[in-house]
């Protein structure tokens, strides 16, 4: 039933915005269409506006302009108990005084289930999380991650199309919170329901979404699978805050075919890919993956070329962070696989620094 | 000092162990001594003024000396008294020593007092005889039943022998609204003559009832100082620990101000055309005065022990609970409220005990129907000057707290009581 290619929306975004005071937007201009089945994960720093959606979705929060719907129908005025949605919260909000079969039953008890259809349910979403002996525990008796299975098995247990989670794994420790990634997604993939997360940490984001929105200041800075957000950032802000990148500063000097010429502050002149460039003249940040420079390059095989220092060396088992001093930024950072053939680096070793036009982006100022 | 240990358990031979717990006990003796003298102050200060008042209060509720102390002869001739007639020569003439030896010594008025308690027409039958003492002679046994008749009662004999013994439990069975038959016969007196049993019930229904009061006012304020940010909860924390600062008879005296017949209550009502000039409601000097009273000046004792709590409760559970389909009321009712009550019983045995042996508020503004018990044994303290029923009383009321605070441990638990 999952299908995260379809066109119709489930959930809908339609201009939403959001203030608390009245003088500032928490969210400014929210458009998002989620395909019933994805997996979509809201990412970004605190204060840009990521939870404060995920709330007004949720039901927690009013808009303050525009529209959420949800299967078609606007859902502005349809009250959180009415929705439908289930939701994992960031301290699992699992009642206390309850037991973990009674914390699972409660959603199924206010819909009034047949107590035989509630006893059935919970046993197989206590299952589903590999907790079927732990039904008679209280939370208090559960370790973090069996407390964060019950919270998701609650939140599934009476079946919703959408479930949303807010941080649900950032009091996990961070084994406890890879593992626990793993299990989401799988539960995700099984169960075909749209899943609307939200989280602080990249990798999480990248590890289990169908599209990443990254938000900055109250906006979707851009919207993408994570393979096009980590290979295709559109602006500084993404190629930042995903993964490691170089950021080399200068002024767009020449366009054609779709390559740029920029001139970095150092004089040093690179060709890039032009993504988001305000033409000749204008100021602009080349976004580079560190992975994707080469060291000592073979004639012809990078059209970027220039003389590197190493200023400092550190071993990382699988890969050697070598940080570099590259056309008058000294925080210039290289990946090099750790393969037999290389030989050793020093640090304060000049050697030349290559990178095609195709790894390197010319994005906004 | 060298020890050897086992191989691999690394536990010790007995005797190390004998010596390592003796070396244990001298290095902590010191920290024990020290921590004792450092509660040795509050100790002494509890037993002066806590331990010792109230096993003074016990001995009291049972100890009766008068007539033994003041009618030596009396009680003594009396012992061997078979009850089943009238005393022979011997006692009259005792009881003849004493009259003449106590009205010298002024004390037999006290003993007459004492017999007046049990017997109405006692102290008129002694001090009466005090009065004609010179008419008395022997034979002793005429004289006496000449100058009254009452020495001729055999009742009346009955109650200085039961008084001669120095303990007693005549004060606990006037205090349970019991009487004693000249025969010695305990029974209930007519329950339309209940005086004290009365009262503890009007106590105990009343400290309920404003138990009750108090929580159903101070809920909804506590959740409210609960849920506003930290800077509005603390001044409007002001407003309910104002009250709790200024004196207790200004809090008392202005409910009067405002129940009064003339006071603001009736005024407003009066002006509003709500009630007639000439039916102005009795809203004060009886019950309702003492529940409204006494409700606002315990509310802050219900709200603080329930604001604590309620400030332990994160608002995410009322949100997973809407979000899993609770609407606002089951939400609140199967997932708010169930973690609130550690705050709600902390604040119902604070309200509850304070309540039922509170004296001020009701004396002032209590009128008749609104007396606790706590009046009763202050009259008896300082009116009848009747210590020893006001003892009993006080036991009763300690048994009585004792009781309701076991029955609640047993319930509820102690460890469940927050009150901060």
């Amino acid at each position: 039933m999952a299908n995260p290619a379809s066109s119709e929306a489930y959930v809908r975004f339609d201009g939403v915005q959001k203030s608390y005071d009245g003088v500032n937007l928490v969210v400014k201009d929210l458009n998002v269409d989620i395909p019933r089945g994805e997996f979509l994960t809201m990412l970004g720093p605190s204060g840009s506006g990521k939870t404060t959606s995920l709330m007004m979705l949720a039901g927690f929060e009013t808009a303050t302009h525009g529209d959420i719907y949800l299967n078609g129908r606007s859902i502005n005025n349809v009250a959180p108990h009415k929705r439908g949605i289930g939701m994992v919260f960031q301290n699992y909000a699992l009642f206390p005084h309850m037991t973990v079969a009674e914390n699972l039953a409660f959603p199924l008890q206010v819909r009034k289930m047949s107590k035989a259809d509630v006893e059935e349910k919970v046993q197989r979403a206590l299952d589903m999380v590999e907790l079927g002996e732990f039904g008679n525990r209280r939370p208090a008796q559960l370790s973090g991650g069996q407390q964060q299975r019950v919270a998701v098995a609650r939140a599934l247990v009476f079946e919703p199309d959408l479930v949303l989670m807010d941080e649900p794994l950032g009091a996990l420790d961070k084994n406890l919170r890879e593992q626990m990634q793993y299990e989401i997604k799988h539960i995700h993939e099984r169960l075909g329901v749209t899943v609307v997360y939200v989280t602080h940490d990249q990798s999480e984001a990248l590890t289990m979404s169908n599209r990443v929105a990254v938000f900055e200041d109250g906006r979707i800075q851009q919207l993408a699978p994570p393979v096009e957000l980590y290979e295709k950032p559109e602006n500084a802000f993404v190629a930042q805050f995903i993964g490691e990148n170089n950021k080399l500063t200068g002024k767009v000097d020449a366009l054609a075919d779709g390559i740029c010429e920029v001139v970095l502050d150092s004089g040093d002149r690179v060709k890039a890919l032009d993504i988001n460039t305000d033409g000749a003249g204008t100021a602009t940040t080349l976004s580079l993956r560190p992975e994707r420079v080469f060291l000592n390059p073979t004639e012809g095989q990078c059209q970027n070329m220039f003389s590197g220092k190493a200023e400092e060396v550190i071993y990382l088992g699988d890969h050697i962070r070598v940080r570099m001093n590259v056309c008058g930024h000294n925080d210039f950072i290289v990946k090099v696989p750790n393969s037999s053939d290389k030989k050793g680096l020093a640090e304060g070793d000049t050697i030349p620094v290559g990178w095609s036009i195709d790894d390197c982006r010319a994005l906004d100022a | 000092m060298s020890i050897s240990v086992e191989a691999n358990k690394g536990e010790l031979a007995p005797e190390e162990q004998k010596r390592l717990k003796a070396d244990l006990h001298r290095s902590l003796r010191r920290n024990k001594i020290r921590a004792s003298m450092l509660v040795a102050p509050l100790v002494i200060f509890i037993i002066v003024t806590f331990v010792a008042p109230i096993g003074n209060m016990l001995y009291r509720s049972v100890d009766d000396p008068l007539v033994n102390e003041f009618m030596p002869q009396t009680t003594a001739a009396l012992e061997n008294w078979d009850e089943q007639q009238l005393p022979d020569e011997a006692i009259y003439a005792a009881l003849a020593q004493d009259i003449i030896e106590g009205r010298k010594a002024k004390t037999i008025g006290k003993a007459a007092k004492r017999l007046n308690y049990e017997k109405s027409g006692m102290r008129s039958l002694i001090m009466g005889t005090s009065r004609k003492h010179k008419k008395l002679q022997a034979p002793y046994k005429e004289s006496l039943v000449d100058i009254k008749k009452g020495w001729g009662d055999i009742d009346n004999w009955k109650v200085i022998k039961r008084l001669g013994a120095s303990i007693t439990a005549s004060y606990y069975i006037n205090a349970f609204d019991m009487e004693t038959s000249p025969e010695g016969e305990v029974s209930f007196v007519d329950p339309k003559e209940q005086i004290y049993l009365k009262l503890f019930w009007r106590t105990i229904w009343m400290s309920m009832l404003i138990t009750g009061m108090t929580v159903l006012l101070g809920y909804p304020v506590s959740y409210l100082l609960a849920s506003l940010p930290l800077k509005t909860a603390n001044v409007l924390m002001i407003l309910v620990l104002l009250p709790f600062w200024t004196s207790l008879l200004v809090r008392t005296s202005s409910w009067i101000a405002m129940l009064q017949a003339q006071g603001i209550l009736n005024d407003l009502l009066v002006w509003f055309g709500i009630i007639a000039d000439e039916a102005r409601i009795q809203m004060i000097y009886n019950a309702i005065g003492t529940v409204v009273a006494m409700t606002h000046i315990l509310l802050p004792f219900m709200i603080l022990p329930l604001y604590s709590v309620m400030k332990t409760v994160p608002p995410s559970y009322l949100r997973a609970a809407r979000s899993l389909g609770a609407t606002p009321w089951t939400a609140f009712w199967q997932v708010y409220l169930p973690q609130t009550v550690p705050g709600i019983s902390a604040g119902a045995i604070l309200v509850f005990i304070l309540s039922i042996g509170y004296y001020i508020t009701p004396a002032l503004v209590g009128g008749q129907s609104g007396q606790f018990i706590g009046n009763l044994i202050a009259y008896h303290m300082q009116g009848s000057l009747n210590w020893g029923l006001a003892a009993a009383l006080g036991v009763m009321l300690l048994v009585l707290v004792l009781g309701i605070y076991g029955v609640y441990n047993r319930v509820v638990g102690t460890n469940s009581v927050k009150l901060g």
